[in-house]
């Protein structure tokens, strides 16, 4: 997508200049003088080392967190305004266990917010019908399955197929491919490359990996200690000259002494 | 006195056995008795402690008293519990309503603290899922924690159930029938015939009801 017509559109997440610390007291801030707009139809990558404040960040945009200073707006309206309720029905959220319900199938996972919803039963059958094809599972093999009997890769694919039920605006993923094998997670993120495309949504998306940032991205926001430290365009990004983004970069680099 | 002398030579297993096969309408009358009574304070228990245990999760000052009276409870003897009430009002007295009240308050323990322990130990990843696909807490509480905790609440169940039809043969102390009644003779008799009359149906009906609540907590197990 053109970038220029992108920061046209209307801005769908607005951080202004958000600070969140734990207990309210300043002295220990999480993330601090947080601004930056999330345009409608983009992926944006919130990069950074562990602890440096991305999962803060994305808590703070559905409300699973309010901001000690500054505010949050989604779609115009500070998260303080919104019925918290409706804002999270309307923002897919996946995480790295993908936090599928043990004691509910895949279909029952997938038709929760529907159900929630109160879509009828037919409307909802049809839509986890959908949802299981979207991200490569066989429904008539996976729908009456239950989470146990999936591998980490099928129940990170179930916990986006969750996420999308209700065709949210705004997916949230937290670290989503994080604890899957190698090969298994190249899958996954060659595929959900491709789907995000597809679908147009605001994707925001945590990650510590800079491989998986510079795939998915339409914009990267590097963190670090609570701080934005770069933001740039996955092409950008490996030009600039910080000392984060460099240990970043080195981080992609082959192991000396192995043939190529 | 002259008849224990006659019974001494004999075994007692065949004095008892004999003892059963002659009592065995009155033993078999006990034993409903002391079913009856398990069943109503176990099903008190239940009515009280679930719903209890899931509001505390919800109010974690109220946490520390409530499971603090139950544990109270608990630490007090049995036969001194029974003692205690007798002189109350309303709920004390002679007989079964006492002795409901008692087995009651022995069975909250388990069952409170199972309940809160079932519904507070469940995989945060599944608690911020259902948060963040914006559950209410009353459904997270009623289609997330309660049914992920059902087995565990289960098993705080089945000790109680145990606990209670151990402690309900005291209740014959305060004159609540069921299969005590046997014992207390048994023990004022010398008689081992007695005491076997009312302590292997008790134990006999722990077993099961330890063996059935167990197949059933197995089958709610969530892996």
């Amino acid at each position: 997508m053109n970038t220029k017509l992108a920061l046209s559109d209307k801005e769908t997440i607005q951080f202004r200049e958000v600070s969140f610390h734990i207990n309210d007291i300043p002295a220990r801030a999480i993330v601090s003088c947080i601004s930056l707009a999330v345009s409608n139809g983009e992926t944006l990558v919130l990069l950074g080392r562990s602890g440096s404040g991305k999962t803060t960040l994305l808590r703070l945009i559905n409300g699973m967190l309010l901001p000690s200073q500054g505010e949050v707006l989604v779609q115009n309206c500070s998260t303080r305004d919104w019925d918290l309720i409706r804002l999270r029905r309307g923002i897919g959220y996946v995480i790295q266990d993908a936090g599928l319900f043990p004691h509910f199938t895949v279909a029952e996972n997938i038709g929760l917010v529907p159900s929630l919803e109160k879509w009828d039963r037919y409307r909802t059958a049809v839509r986890v019908g959908e949802l299981l094809t979207l991200v490569g599972l066989d429904p008539s093999e996976f729908a009456g399955r239950h989470p146990r009997e999936l591998s980490g890769g099928q129940r990170q694919r179930v916990g986006v197929a969750r996420a999308l039920a209700a065709d949210p605006p705004i997916l949230l993923m937290d670290e989503p491919f994080g604890a899957l094998d190698p090969v298994t997670r190249a899958e996954l993120q060659r595929e959900f490359s491709a789907l995000a495309r597809r679908l147009g949504k605001t994707i925001v998306f945590v990650t510590h990996d800079l491989r998986e940032a510079l795939l998915l991205a339409s914009r990267i926001v590097l963190l670090e200690a609570g701080r934005i430290v770069a933001t740039a365009t996955p092409q950008e990004f490996l030009r600039l000259d910080h000392p984060e983004v460099r240990a970043f970069t080195s981080s992609l680099a082959v192991p000396s002494g192995i043939p190529a | 006195m002259h008849e224990i002398k006659v019974e001494r030579p004999m075994s007692p297993s065949l004095t008892s056995w004999t003892f059963f096969v002659e009592h065995r309408a009155e033993i078999l009358s006990a034993t409903l008795d002391h079913l009856a009574l398990v069943l109503i304070a176990m099903t008190i228990a239940i009515l009280i402690g679930v719903p209890l245990g899931m509001f505390i999760v919800q109010r974690p000052a109220l946490r520390t008293i409530a499971l603090g009276i139950a544990s109270i409870f608990q630490t007090i003897p049995s036969l001194a519990l029974f003692g205690f009430l007798i002189p109350i009002p309303f709920i004390g007295g002679i007989g079964k309503r006492t002795a409901i009240v008692a087995l009651v308050l022995y069975a909250l323990l388990p069952i409170l603290r199972n309940t809160y322990v079932g519904l507070t130990s469940i995989d945060p990843a599944v608690l911020e899922s259902a948060e963040a696909m914006g559950m209410t807490r009353a459904q997270i509480l009623i289609r997330v924690r309660f049914p992920l905790a059902l087995a565990v609440i289960l098993a705080g169940i089945r000790t109680a159930t145990i606990i209670t039809i151990g402690v309900a043969t005291i209740a014959a102390a305060i004159g609540a029938g069921g299969l005590g009644t046997f014992i207390f003779r048994g023990v004022a008799l010398v008689s081992d015939a007695l005491i076997l009359a009312g302590a292997i149906p008790a134990a006999l009906l722990a077993l099961l009801a330890d063996f059935l609540l167990g197949l059933l907590e197995r089958r709610l197990r969530i892996s």
